[in-house]
């Protein structure tokens, strides 16, 4: 867990920060994209807030198609075809309605990106190191024999062995989380401030997993990046990230210091998911616990809040109070210290029902983490 | 990679004689007699039976075929006694029309198909491709379907009905052009050019909507791929995307069947050179069908075949220059 955060601390900082007047290095506002189709649009992302600042970790936690990649293609004005509205500011610059030209600018050179699939985000024609310096030379003017320095300098900073000689290798000479760290250190070799990573090791095995998440968290540390880590895995974010954002179908949810979110979920959605992780205290013989239901058509969205139909608070509750759940659309509101919830029944404060675990006590995808010699407290598994 | 080619090639040989038996098999079965032909109407039995054998007509077809591989290797005599003819290294036969060595007359017409083919080729490439990665890039767009369109449109006009319309309006009405008479590139290159430039647009017409359709189709997957995501993220701009990151594999599938289009018309374009009345290997073997002249039929199938086979190997062998992946 050396990359658990130190919340105080970091807390101390953000007021700092905010007292100083800078602007956060990433703030997004009241985002919106829309993909027209023949049937009308699709919502795929409806009103997502977040700031990000340096040298801190946002997970963006949600279920396939919550708008979790959608939203940080958004960030770096990757997304074609699509409706985009809202406020996307990197270091207090807005950044919607910049003309491409002046993006690709910014792209790869102030904020980078990694993607799920290290396989198929490689140009297979081209050797890796080629493709970390053509962007070292389009941002920097670099000429071809800096640029190839710069990539073999970074490859060794990823952790690849002989960089040098490597460099000179296509992508399909590397094993999986090899290409994983040629991704970041392409991405990283312009020193960007901030790191967008879409589900940076859902294609690798757990045990590269671990070993990427300590690479970024490594890099992380020694540069101040701020990173958006974008993942389903709620192993990864309890991991790594300082606040969480949980996203359900394309709305945020809730908003959370990972502690606190992982100690008491406020929305019945985030619940839903922690109670959904197999525990290794789990009786053999009793199905996994999972969310009744699927998420919603982002077509037409009703009036009402997008987990009403499956929520377990909104079932239990009366008539008219469901009837809000179904009918009104609940803000992103505060609800205690440094928590916010779009919900009309938010779960009360403290354990209730279910004991909840805190993020410690559950290593990313569950296996032991292999940087962590301690072993965990007993009667925790 | 050495071993690669000497494998290869060694296919290409076998293919090529695999070829060579079947097309020799079924001249050798049908009914028409070059000797009746040669031997002329006032035939006797007798003369007859002489002709057939002075061609080696009465042979076995296993010997005929071999008599016929050694002429390629090693040239042999045609006939025999004093009126036998010396047909040279690499010997396809005699043609009995134009009283000529097979091989003279395809030498001789080949530099003929190939200004027709790679005139074309450049001709069709600029413009099919140009039209497919226009159209591509701008996938869904008015102009993406206009182009489509024009491009469907194109396809379906058969060179025969594009060339005579072109030859119409180009040569009769507009008077631009004379007609088409082709003169030799070493003679006088704008000579060459300016009467070659219908049938290359001819025919460049036709293939150019396939490419259009092809390359835009490629290009649209290419583009698609998350690698082009990966050059948009990293900050690279929209033209270097386009040009390094798509181009580069979209275009790898229109090698193949370039090659292969190429390859098939080096061995004549029938159609077209016979409506411009170019003499180039395409017509010669028109002419040659009318007339049974058997060696010659023999001798272009051949070539054809040659060119194919050839022509996939190069492409085969570009494939691993151009993709990294591919390794022999």
């Amino acid at each position: 867990m050396s990359t658990a955060p130190t919340t105080a601390a970091a807390a101390a900082g953000d007021r700092a920060a905010d007292r100083a007047g800078e602007p956060p290095l990433l703030r997004v506002r009241d985002l919106r994209v829309a993909f027209p189709t023949a049937a009308g649009p699709v919502r795929a992302v409806d009103g997502i807030d977040f700031t990000v600042r340096a040298g801190r970790t946002l997970g963006i936690v949600g279920e396939s198609g919550s708008g979790k990649s959608v939203t940080s293609l958004a960030v770096l004005g990757l997304l074609r075809g699509a409706e985009v509205s809202g406020s996307v500011e990197l270091a207090g610059r807005e950044l919607r309605g910049l003309p491409d030209r002046e993006l690709a600018k910014l792209r790869g050179r102030r904020m980078a990106m990694i993607f799920q699939d290290p396989m198929s985000s490689l140009h297979p024609f081209y050797t890796v190191g080629e493709q970390i310096a053509e962007a070292y030379r389009v941002h920097f003017g670099a000429g071809r024999r800096a640029a190839r320095r710069r990539a073999v300098e970074m490859l060794g900073e990823v952790g690849i062995p002989e960089p040098a000689r490597r460099a000179a290798d296509h992508p399909h000479r590397f094993s999986g989380g090899m290409r994983q760290r040629v991704m970041i250190a392409m991405a990283l070799a312009c020193e960007p401030d901030l790191l967008i990573a879409d589900e940076p090791t859902t294609a690798l095995d757990v045990t590269v997993q671990a070993q990427i998440l300590e690479l970024i968290a490594r890099i992380q540390a020694e540069r101040g990046l701020g990173v958006v880590m974008i993942t389903h895995d709620l192993g990864v974010v309890a991991r790594v990230a300082h606040e969480v954002l949980v996203m359900y179908a394309g709305r945020p949810a809730e908003q959370a210091p990972v502690d606190e979110l992982f100690a008491d979920p406020a929305h019945p959605y985030t619940r839903g998911l922690l109670d959904s992780l197999p525990r290794l205290d789990d009786d053999p013989g009793v199905p996994l616990h999972t969310i009744p239901g699927s998420p919603p058509s982002l077509l037409a969205p009703g009036p009402g809040c997008a987990f009403a139909p499956r929520c377990f608070r909104a079932a239990e509750a009366s008539g008219d109070v469901r009837a809000r759940c179904e009918g009104t659309r609940p803000d992103l509101v505060p609800l205690r210290a440094g928590r916010l919830a779009s919900c009309h029944l938010p779960l009360a404060d403290g354990p209730s029902g279910r004991p909840s675990r805190r993020p410690s006590d559950r290593p990313a995808g569950g296996l032991p983490d292999p940087q962590d010699p301690t072993p965990a407290p007993e009667g925790t598994r | 990679m050495i071993l690669y080619l000497a494998r290869r090639l060694v296919g290409v040989a076998g293919v090529m004689l695999a070829i060579c038996l079947v097309t020799f098999t079924i001249f050798y079965l049908l009914p028409a007699d070059p000797a009746a032909a040669a031997c002329g109407k006032t035939c006797t039995p007798e003369r007859l039976a002489e002709v057939r054998h002075s061609m080696g007509l009465d042979e076995p077809l296993w010997r005929q075929f071999t008599d016929y591989l050694t002429g390629i290797f090693a040239g042999r005599e045609l006939g025999e006694g004093p009126h036998a003819l010396q047909c040279g290294f690499p010997c396809f036969g005699y043609s009995y029309e134009y009283s000529l060595p097979v091989w003279d007359l395809l030498t001789d017409r080949l530099p003929v198909s190939a200004s027709l083919a790679f005139g074309a080729a450049l001709m069709w490439l600029v413009l099919g491709l140009g039209t497919g990665i226009a159209a591509a890039l701008r996938k869904g767009t008015r102009t993406d379907r206009t182009l489509m369109v024009g491009a469907v449109a194109a396809a379906s006009l058969p060179v025969y009905f594009t060339a005579v319309m072109l030859i119409h309006g180009v040569v009769r009405v507009a008077g631009v052009l004379p007609y088409p008479e082709y003169a030799a590139l070493t003679d006088d290159p704008l000579d060459w050019a300016a009467n070659l430039l219908l049938p290359w647009t001819a025919l460049a017409l036709l293939y150019a909507a396939m490419y259009a359709r092809q390359s835009r189709s490629s290009m649209i997957e290419a583009m698609a791929q998350p690698y082009i995501r990966t050059a948009r993220a990293k900050g690279m701009p929209e033209r270097a995307v386009v040009v390094k990151h798509g181009l580069r594999s979209g275009m790898t599938p229109v090698l193949t069947i370039f090659g292969m289009d190429l390859g098939g018309l080096l061995a004549g374009a029938v159609i077209t050179e016979s409506i411009f009345g170019i003499p180039g290997v395409g017509r010669l073997f028109f002419d040659a069908l009318q007339r049974s002249d058997q060696p010659v039929i023999l001798g272009v199938t051949l070539l054809a075949a040659f060119f194919i086979v050839a022509a996939n190997l190069v492409v085969d062998i570009l494939y691993a220059v151009v993709d990294p992946r591919v390794r022999y």
